[in-house]
């Protein structure tokens, strides 16, 4: 069975339109990402893919509202964006939890910042510290939430850092890279985590991956950018049923898929 | 993980060692006491001036406690506030460099014009030396937050100041915590500093008095007793360092 993004109405949740990105002031301004346009559904799971230094990051930089566009328009859940937007979760290739915090504690942090959760984190810690407590056990980190985050694995700590980027319950998630450090296995175990994860609660996901199979499998749609400036060349959806699971990237199909996905990038 | 044994033993062992080749080369050597007493000699020296030596080390360690409290309050503040604030580092940028610059000994003339002779001016002394590695350091830690995790924390819509608490402040405590250990010892020299130049009471006082008499012995006990006074407040706070930001040594060395 085949689970489409769900579109409730026809306006796209996240929308980039001729959306352009340039770092450094006046007179010596480098063009990051140049004249994107994208609509993402929501709940939708989309990957970019491109070379390295095409503004892959600088795409989520737009999305998140941590950078203006130059040009162009950012549009997410029907508002333009012109500052960070709260609704968000990221998560990036080095887990970037606090050394000082154990598991549990670095998992809680984003409800001590996002409202309304920060308003009233002490009355209802409790509360919360289960619900962290339950996100953890779901990607089997429960028995580890005393430890500090340097006592984990680097596996573990991606996990934690999932965790922390879900545990607000965002609606887009924003995903830079995050098993780009991992070991093939460990890699392809986070795929299954996340996936389960997407599935449960169904944010908006953008996911910028250089690992052609690991967008094929958790994506709905793959878009792929050319060489600095960024542009989108070419969007592909990906229709293989789901759940997916490791089997369903040995399939015929799915191993064509990305080799054509492979031949695209290298022909820009 | 406790050291084994003879890990502990070690510094006792090269420190004894230490004053038996100094006592052996005086004796060996026949070098006058009034140039370099033996270590047995600041013994009975320090034995038979006990309540002198008592009253001026309660002074000193007196002064050099306010002044480097102060400098904690004061270093800690302006630290987090030029470490967050840029336009703050900009404007006090060349006022605080021109002040470190000044040798803290050229200053305590002017403190005796101010406040006279005394406790004032070694308090002052002994906070204005131990002051700046403070702030800068406090600055310095605040400054090391990863991009990516700023990135996390605004796109919660984290505010500066909610940045600075969870995240600056935390990462700038193993920087704040190793300036103690070094300020704290500047702040003995600060003290003694004054103390030697303008003072009635201390141990800087009682060296420059006892030099006066040509009472070598009790010159050197000084010396003795303030170098003690900073090995045991430099590993007052070197535990405490170790206590508070053990997540910075990443557990390797809790115990040691
Ligand atoms: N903070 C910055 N200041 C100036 N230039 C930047 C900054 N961040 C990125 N760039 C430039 O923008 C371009 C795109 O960078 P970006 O990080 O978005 O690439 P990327 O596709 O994520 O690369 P990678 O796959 O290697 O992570 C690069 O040429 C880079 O040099
Ligand atoms: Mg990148």
């Amino acid at each position: 069975m085949k689970m489409q993004a769900q579109s409730q109405d026809s306006t796209p949740f996240v929308q980039l339109r001729n959306a352009s990105l340039a770092y450094g002031g006046e007179g010596q301004q480098l063009l990051a990402v140049d004249d994107i346009s994208m609509s993402i559904e929501q709940g939708e799971f989309i990957a970019i893919v491109g070379p390295s230094g095409c503004g892959k990051s600088s795409l989520l930089k737009l999305v998140s509202g941590l950078h203006p566009a130059l040009k162009g328009e950012v549009i997410v859940d029907g508002k333009a964006v012109t500052s960070p937007i709260s609704i968000c979760g990221m998560a990036f290739q080095n887990s970037t939890l606090l050394p000082w915090r154990t598991t549990l504690d670095n998992v809680l942090l984003p409800l001590q910042i996002v409202q309304p959760f920060a308003g009233n984190f002490r009355r209802h810690r409790r509360e919360y510290v289960e619900k962290a407590r339950h996100l953890l056990a779901s990607v089997g980190l429960l028995e580890f939430e005393k430890k500090y985050p340097w006592e984990l694995s680097g596996g573990m700590q991606q996990r934690a850092s999932l965790c922390r980027a879900l545990i607000h319950d965002p609606r887009v998630l924003l995903l830079d890279e995050p098993f780009g450090a991992l070991d093939a296995f460990t890699r392809e175990d986070l795929w299954e985590v996340l996936q389960t994860l997407w599935v449960e609660k169904r944010p908006t996901v953008v996911l910028v991956t250089h690992d052609l199979r690991e967008a094929a499998y958790l994506a709905d749609t793959i878009y792929v950018c050319s060489p600095r400036p960024g542009k989108i060349v070419s969007r592909n959806e990906m229709h293989f049923p789901r759940p997916r699971s490791l089997e369903t990237t040995f399939e015929p199909d799915f191993v064509d898929t990305v080799q054509l996905l492979r031949e695209k990038i290298a022909r820009h | 993980m406790p050291k084994p044994f003879l890990t502990r033993l070690v510094p006792w062992a090269v420190t004894l060692g230490f004053f038996v080749l100094w006592e052996l080369a005086c004796w060996g050597f026949r070098v006058d006491r009034f140039i370099l007493p033996r270590p047995s000699e600041i013994a009975v020296s320090i034995i038979k001036h006990y309540p002198a030596i008592l009253l001026n080390s309660w002074q000193t360690l007196y002064t050099t406690l306010v002044g480097f409290a102060l400098a904690v309050g004061f270093g800690l503040c302006l630290g987090l506030l030029i470490g967050a604030l840029p336009a703050v580092y900009a404007g006090l940028y060349p006022i605080l460099v021109g002040l470190n610059s000044i040798p803290k000994v050229a200053v305590v003339p002017v403190l005796v014009i101010w406040f006279g002779i005394g406790t004032v001016p070694a308090i002052i002394t002994a906070f204005v030396i131990s002051f700046f590695p403070i702030m800068v350091n406090v600055a310095t830690g605040l400054a090391t937050i990863e991009p990516e995790l700023r990135d996390v924390l605004r796109s919660l819509g984290a505010s500066r100041l909610q940045i600075l608490w969870r995240v600056g402040m935390p990462s700038a405590m193993p920087y704040f915590f190793a300036s103690l250990k070094v300020a704290v010892t500047l702040a003995f020299i600060g003290s003694i500093v004054a103390e030697t130049v303008a003072s009635d009471r201390g141990i800087g006082y009682l060296m420059i008095a006892a030099s006066a008499r040509f009472d070598v012995p009790l010159v050197f006990a000084g010396l003795l007793v303030i170098a003690l006074m900073g090995v045991i407040m430099y590993e007052v706070f070197s535990y405490i360092d170790r206590r508070v930001t053990f997540w910075a040594i990443r557990g390797n060395e809790m115990i040691s």
